[in-house]
């Protein structure tokens, strides 16, 4: 089990470090002070009968518009009713009130969503229809409509308001559902014969739980100014304490005692930047990862070991790579790659990593998901994310540093000038690196006219001399076409055109067959071999089968949880592999093996076999 | 609906005839997508069949139609001697018993918001059993493929890909089914991994002489698991029979050209097979060419 190993410092070290969301949230000072502000508006809600002395309608018609005192410590209004009552009592109707809105919109728009979004069909179709309409209507006029049909109740005019604001929840389930309708865990479901209403409330609620809590902080807040509004405007109750009502009465006098509309609007104001605040607060915690401030290279404790047993061959003159090593096309020395942590320390994918290519040379690098071999390829392209650390080695092209003994990152600068002229990439999935929005040829002939500084109709026929190279019958149909147009296999094609349009000196190709059938796999490989010797191009080809590696590479190199376990010949290492970790791959290679018989557990249950192995990609999802 | 028992298929435990699955098109009077024409398959109990093709081949929507999550346009589904072909919502929560599914991706095949325990409880309580047995089942279940007891507290995001798999694979097993469909169940997965858990399929066969009807892209997976084999081609089954037969010497020219598309680990006998590959489909081309029927 590599993960019970002794701690040694080699290899995949670090462990990934996450908070909880509550944490988050008061970890966040915005997210903390708008938690502060609500409690303590609800707060002044709930205790209102112990915190108000007076009624807040109980008028002392002998003290008007007075100013604060200790019987009335805010002052009285204009009627001689005590202020700090009025809006102790007034935080309880607002607050009540604005959850109702989010409470109707909530009821009316959350089921209707779920159903909308999990049946489709013909209720979607309605419902759809009535929520356009509904959210066509001008709010406030709806709202002055139903409050001189209905009378100038706070709490009609908010169900009305609630209605109007249905849509927005309708609108969110709807897509959140759709979104997880057809994942495969709804099928297993399905096939273990739940029904429809244990479906939704078990696995496809809890998606939009997340969403309806920041739209519901929004949505109070809204609810919150809308009442506010109308009541300033005069259309709301008198007869009712709320902000609103009090921010009216204070208009009305603010010559007299202009402290009476500071009062409501503070409270109106605090409370609805506290609560978006809070929305985003909640939607920071759940969706951001966390800001991570990472040590530079050579400082901190971690480092600092690394540093001093680290053999530093560039550290007097950083531009001059070791003597003797710069007729290597590429050379990766002791490289190590690391993320930087919340709790300070650097999880490390890459560890003391060292091989070169030469030019016309394919090395396959081989392992699992996990074992960093995509982070060391990604270094050497300099596409590295940007929380990514070098924290040790370096990594030299063409006798020139990329990465210098002493850097902390791919110096974007250096490789700049190398990327898409001199080092090329063919990705895994070729679908997903075409733009769907620009044709092929668009995307062949750009770079081009960028880099070789040529113009535009003469990339246009090396394009197509590209595309007939990489044996598509038709090049003309399919530089006009767009990618959703090709199968995968062509496309793949176009990516290997498009990497040997600059005639780089070195192509990267990571995995580029994985997504691929069978037959077209074996189409593309032959594909990328005859480019290869024509070009007499350096290859780095990184996958994890070994079928690939013996079809195409000359030298092979194998890691595992981020160190290079061995490397060497193709012919020496799947014939005699050395390391045990090599001969467990090969080992699991079902090809002339006996069928029906087991492959890793021999004697024991394959149950005790599944509970000794501990998978290598556990470390690597957590990324 | 009732069940009716299909004459001549007592020993059958799967048995699928004449099956066409079509996907209505959007848009007035166009002709329906035909995903599957003419599929006929059979699985007797304690036999794996393989399925074997390229992407689009529909090899996975055979399987979904076995699980009802496909339409049946025309032909029958008969599983245990009862068609299946229409089952409703309450046949298939009956069904749930004996037929079960592992998925390609293990890691959307579980809810990411429920732990372990209450994943593996679902078809459990489905079925109404009551939660002292149900956990005590919970237990057997981990146990059986290999994970930890306190596994049944953990969400799937706190393991590996192959670890996953293990979980669904338990869910499949929760009922003791007489028929798992395994749609690519170990596409997903690394190598060594990939080895563990076809292990785990085999020593389950072995315990409980489950069916399994077995997806997968990969000849050779399909070759050490199954003991028949069938090959989809754009949707049509062009070549069944013992899986020896069918993996190593294929009459299809489709098969043929399958068979030496993957490389093997070795850069001689790839270079002799890369060979064999393109004299293969110049023969083919050639064949072709002058009309002869492949």
């Amino acid at each position: 089990m590599s993960m019970i190993q002794p701690a040694e410092l080699v290899g995949q070290t670090g462990t990934v470090v996450r908070s909880h969301v509550v944490k988050k949230i008061l970890k966040n000072p915005l997210g903390l002070a708008s938690v502060i502000v609500i409690v303590f508006m609800i707060a002044l809600a709930v205790l209102a009968n112990v915190l108000a002395p007076f009624d807040p309608n109980f008028a002392n018609i002998g003290k008007t518009l007075a100013g604060g005192d200790t019987v009335n410590l805010l002052g009285t209004d204009s009627v001689g009713r005590d202020v700090w009552s009025r809006l102790v009592f007034g935080a309880r109707t607002t607050l009540l009130s604005a959850l109702l809105c989010a409470a109707v919109a909530i009821v009316i728009g959350l089921p209707s969503g779920l159903v909308a979004g999990y049946y489709a069909g013909k209720f979607d179709g309605v419902a759809n229809w009535v929520v356009n309409v509904l959210m066509a209507l001008p709010g406030i006029i709806v709202l002055l409509t139903v409050r001189a049909a209905l009378g100038p109740s706070v709490w009609i005019s908010m169900v009305a308001f609630g209605i109007l604001m249905a849509p927005g929840y309708f609108r969110l389930t709807r897509t959140a559902v759709q979104s997880v309708r057809n994942e495969l865990y709804v099928d297993a479901a399905r096939v273990a014969g739940l029904g429809d209403t244990a479906i939704i409330s078990r696995h496809i609620f809890s998606v939009v739980r997340a969403p309806i809590i920041i739209q519901t902080a929004v949505i109070c807040g809204v609810a919150i100014a809308i009442q506010s509004g109308l009541e300033f405007l005069g259309l709301g109750d008198p007869s009712v304490a709320t902000w609103g009502v009090m921010l009216n009465e204070g208009f009305k006098n603010i010559y007299l005692s202009p402290l009476l509309l500071l009062w409501p609007a503070l409270a109106i104001g605090l409370t609805i930047g506290a609560l978006v605040l809070l929305g985003n607060a909640i939607r920071d915690a759940l969706e951001d990862a966390e800001k991570i401030k990472a040590p530079r290279r050579g400082s901190g404790t971690a480092q600092e070991t690394l540093a001093a047993t680290r053999h530093l061959p560039g550290r007097t003159s950083p531009a001059a790579v070791e003597a003797g090593t710069e007729h290597h096309l590429v050379k990766v020395s002791h490289l190590g790659v690391g993320y930087p942590q919340a709790d300070g320390s650097i999880k490390k994918v890459v560890d003391d990593v060292s091989f070169h290519v030469d030019r016309g040379e394919v090395l396959g690098i081989v392992g699992e998901s996990g074992s960093g071999k995509s982070q060391t390829a990604f270094s050497i392209l300099g596409l590295l994310p940007d929380s990514a650390r070098i924290v040790a080695g370096s990594i030299q092209f063409d006798g020139k540093f990329t990465v210098a003994p002493t850097d902390d990152r791919v110096s974007q600068a250096r490789l700049g000038g190398y990327r898409g002229k001199r080092i090329s990439y063919i990705p895994q999935e070729p679908m997903s690196n075409l733009d769907p929005a620009f044709t092929i040829g668009y995307q062949l002939v750009t770079p081009m006219v960028r880099v070789l500084k040529i113009s535009k109709a003469e990339a246009r026929k090396r394009a197509l001399k590209l595309l007939d190279d990489v044996g598509i019958r038709f090049p003309e149909k399919t530089f006009n076409a767009y990618p959703h147009e090709v199968s995968g296999g062509m496309a793949q094609r176009v990516l290997i055109a498009g990497a040997i349009s600059c005639e780089p000196d070195l192509i990267i190709a990571d995995e580029p067959t994985t997504a691929l059938d069978v037959t077209v796999q074996a189409d593309v490989l032959d594909l990328i071999r005859d480019l290869q010797k024509r070009l007499g191009v350096g290859v780095i080809l990184v996958t994890h089968n070994f079928g690939v590696v013996a079809d195409l590479c000359d030298r092979v190199a194998v890691m595992q949880n981020g160190r290079l376990v061995e490397d060497g010949d193709v012919r020496e290492i799947l014939r005699n592999p050395k390391d045990p970790y090599t001969q467990k791959l090969l080992g699991s290679m079902l090809e002339d093996k006996e069928p029906m018989t087991m492959l890793v557990s021999g004697g024991m249950g394959a149950a005790q076999a599944a509970a000794r192995d501990d998978d290598p990609d556990a470390k690597e999802m957590a990324l | 609906m009732t069940a009716t028992e299909v004459h001549g298929a007592g020993a059958r435990l799967l048995t699928v005839s004449g099956l066409d699955v079509e996907y209505p098109l959007k848009g007035f009077r166009r002709k329906p997508f035909r995903a599957l024409t003419d599929i006929n398959i059979s699985i007797k109990p304690g036999e794996t069949l393989g399925l074997v093709g390229e992407s689009g081949s529909g090899k996975t929507t055979l399987g979904r139609a076995v699980l009802g999550l496909a339409p049946v346009t025309r032909g029958t589904i008969t599983f245990a001697g009862q068609d299946i072909s229409h089952a409703g919502r309450q046949e298939r929560r009956k069904l749930g018993k004996d037929l079960q599914v592992v998925f390609q991706d293990p890691y959307t095949s579980l809810n990411p918001s429920l732990q372990i325990g209450d994943i593996l409880a679902e078809p459990l309580k489905v079925q109404g059993q009551d939660p002292a047995t149900a956990r005590k089942r919970v237990k057997e279940l981990l146990d059986q493929v290999g994970l930890p007891v306190d596994a049944v507290d953990r969400l799937p995001r706190e393991f590996s890909g192959g670890q996953r798999q293990r979980v669904a694979i338990a869910r499949a097993l929760a009922l003791s089914p007489k028929l798992i469909v395994c749609d690519e169940p170990v596409s997903a997965l690394d190598l060594s991994t990939q080895a563990v858990v076809l292990d785990l399929f085999l020593q389950i066969q072995r315990d409980t002489g489950v069916s399994y009807l077995f997806v997968s892209h990969d000849l050779d997976v399909v070759r050490h698991i199954s003991h028949r084999v069938a090959v989809m081609y754009h949707g049509e089954i062009v070549e069944q029979g013992p899986a020896s037969t069918v993996t190593r010497s294929p009459e299809h020219p489709y098969t043929q050209r399958l068979l030496l598309a993957s490389p093997v680990p070795d850069p001689d006998r790839q270079a002799k097979r890369r060979d064999e590959r393109h004299r293969l489909l110049a023969a083919q081309r050639l064949q072709e060419a002058s009309g002869i029927p492949a």
